[in-house]
């Protein structure tokens, strides 16, 4: 690799405390078993990358999965969403290739009109990107409140390898000065490179994908050096957090890069939600941490690290505070909407997402 | 195209936002300015709280333009919390039956493309069974 790991301190640090004051997750309610696409495509005997992927409802996209979180997340906060002051989203799946998605979501949950607004692209870590910037625009004093979401209906091509898991969810954080959080951010890092190893182009339906160089030059390698330099610079190690969340395509990608950074399985586990709703894109490395901030317990420390292709990480190191306790129990949990569950056929399946030409 | 309809609505469309009386204090909706209990002027607008019961149903086969794709779907009248009754589509119900009584709460959801797919996409409320923590 070309990139070398950065020598300086190179943190994301803001100047004021900056932390999480509310979160929400949604997850749609119909969930397609792998073994259907196996069914179908490869005549049942392919190995499963997951149990089972989460599918919208035909009047869902990300604009409608967006108000659900970002109402969950407004209900923790426990604010008025006219103190926002950014309505982002993060998504590979806008329903418009013109028109801002987070216009929508702002006026719906009653945000607007003093607000930035905009959507954000970068394939998988659109989300945590937008997190970021309102890091900056908290961190900087510019805003009190700011609405980062991150959330995909995921696309793959029928018969695919990417159809067995691409799902749908994602969660939305409200971040605000750090006395008033949930969870503070210690720091964040960022690693990005120009990495070619999954794109869909501007008129295509779905995308494309190198095969197996997602694994090593651009997921193995973002996400592990995005991570190892956050806790390097921290002066952190895998034993000082309680938990971690990886970004997760499949099972197997998050449970091998954990092991690469020092986390064991049970680290991992509270966060890992691919098997149970397959890789929900900006939205998967966000879930995983409602899922863990659901029973996470004050002064624990959280590793999130995102991977985007094309390609990226974010990595987040985050600390649980008491407020987590009582602001938890104010919206539904990660685990609420993984609960809720329609089983659909491979025909359903195509119906709902409009995969059969009707003129 | 009714674009400059679709963008007036949008409050209560999206949010259930209607108007409180500040004579009678009678929540209502569609908010329409005039309270229609003592027929006072009533402007303050009141984000209802979305959770109602059915107050009865149907189911829609034969559906009309723009909604077809979706069929079968039902339609019911839902008596809300705070005293107005909508109508409106339930989603999410899985295998669940429609009941009359049944709690039901307020999603935002993506009702119809405004023409064809190159149209607008309009979202407003349906509701959905209420969802047990």
């Amino acid at each position: 690799m070309s990139e070398t790991q950065p020598q300086k301190d190179l943190l994301l640090k803001t100047n004021r405390s900056v932390g999480i004051v509310g979160y929400g997750a949604y997850v749609p309610q119909y969930r397609l078993p792998a073994a259907e696409v196996a069914r179908v495509w490869a005549g049942g005997e392919e190995g499963l990358p997951i149990k089972e992927k989460a599918v919208p409802g035909m009047d869902e996209d990300v604009i409608t999965m967006s108000i659900e979180a970002s109402r969950n997340a407004l209900k923790r906060a426990g604010i008025s969403p006219e103190e926002l002051r950014a309505v982002w989203i993060g998504s590979e799946s806008h329903p418009y290739a013109v028109k801002p998605s987070g216009t929508v979501v702002a006026e719906a949950i009653g945000a607007s009109p003093s607000i930035q607004s905009g959507d954000w692209e970068f394939a998988c870590k659109a989300g945590t990107e937008a997190m970021v910037a309102a890091m900056g625009l908290v961190g900087s004093g510019m805003a009190r409140y700011a609405l980062a979401v991150g959330m995909d209906t995921a696309q793959g091509r029928p018969g695919d390898a990417l159809e067995y898991t691409a799902g749908a969810g994602g969660a939305a954080y409200i971040l605000g000065p750090g006395e008033e959080s949930l969870a503070v951010i210690e720091a964040s890092y960022s690693f990005v490179s120009d990495t070619p190893d999954f794109w869909r182009r501007a008129e295509a339906k779905y995308p494309e994908h190198g095969q197996r160089f997602t694994g090593e030059p651009a997921y193995f390698h973002h996400i592990s050096s995005a991570g190892k330099a956050l806790m390097q610079m921290m002066g952190t190690s895998a034993g000082d957090y309680q938990y971690a969340v990886f970004h997760q395509p499949n099972t197997k990608f998050p449970q091998r890069v954990a092991g690469m950074l020092g986390f064991s399985a049970e680290q991992i586990k509270p966060g890992l939600l691919v098997p149970v709703i397959g890789n929900t894109y900006a939205g998967a490395a966000m879930i995983g941490l409602t899922a863990t901030l659901d029973v996470a317990q004050p002064g624990d420390r959280i590793l999130m690290v995102s991977f985007g292709s094309g390609a990226g990480s974010d990595a987040f190191s985050i600390l649980v505070t008491d407020a987590l306790l009582e602001r938890r129990e104010k919206a539904l949990r990660t685990a609420d909407y993984i609960a809720r569950r329609t089983e659909i056929d491979y025909a359903t399946y195509v119906r709902l997402r409009g995969k059969l030409a009707m003129k | 195209m009714e674009i400059p309809r679709h963008w007036r609505i949008k409050k209560q469309r999206y949010a259930l936002v209607g108007e409180v009386c500040p004579h009678c204090d009678a929540k209502i909706f569609p908010p329409r300015d005039v309270c229609p209990e003592c027929g006072g002027e009533a402007k303050t607008p009141f984000a209802f709280t979305g959770r109602g019961e059915i107050y009865s149903y149907t189911v829609m086969n034969d559906a009309p333009a723009g909604y077809q794709e979706s069929t079968p779907y039902t339609v019911a009248l839902v008596k809300l919390q705070e005293g107005p009754m909508v109508t409106a589509q339930l989603t999410d119900l899985g295998s669940q039956p429609v009941e009359i009584g049944m709690p039901v709460e307020m999603v935002t959801r993506r009702i119809r493309s405004d023409g064809d797919e190159r149209g607008m996409l309009v979202y407003g409320y349906k509701f959905r069974p209420v969802m047990q923590a």
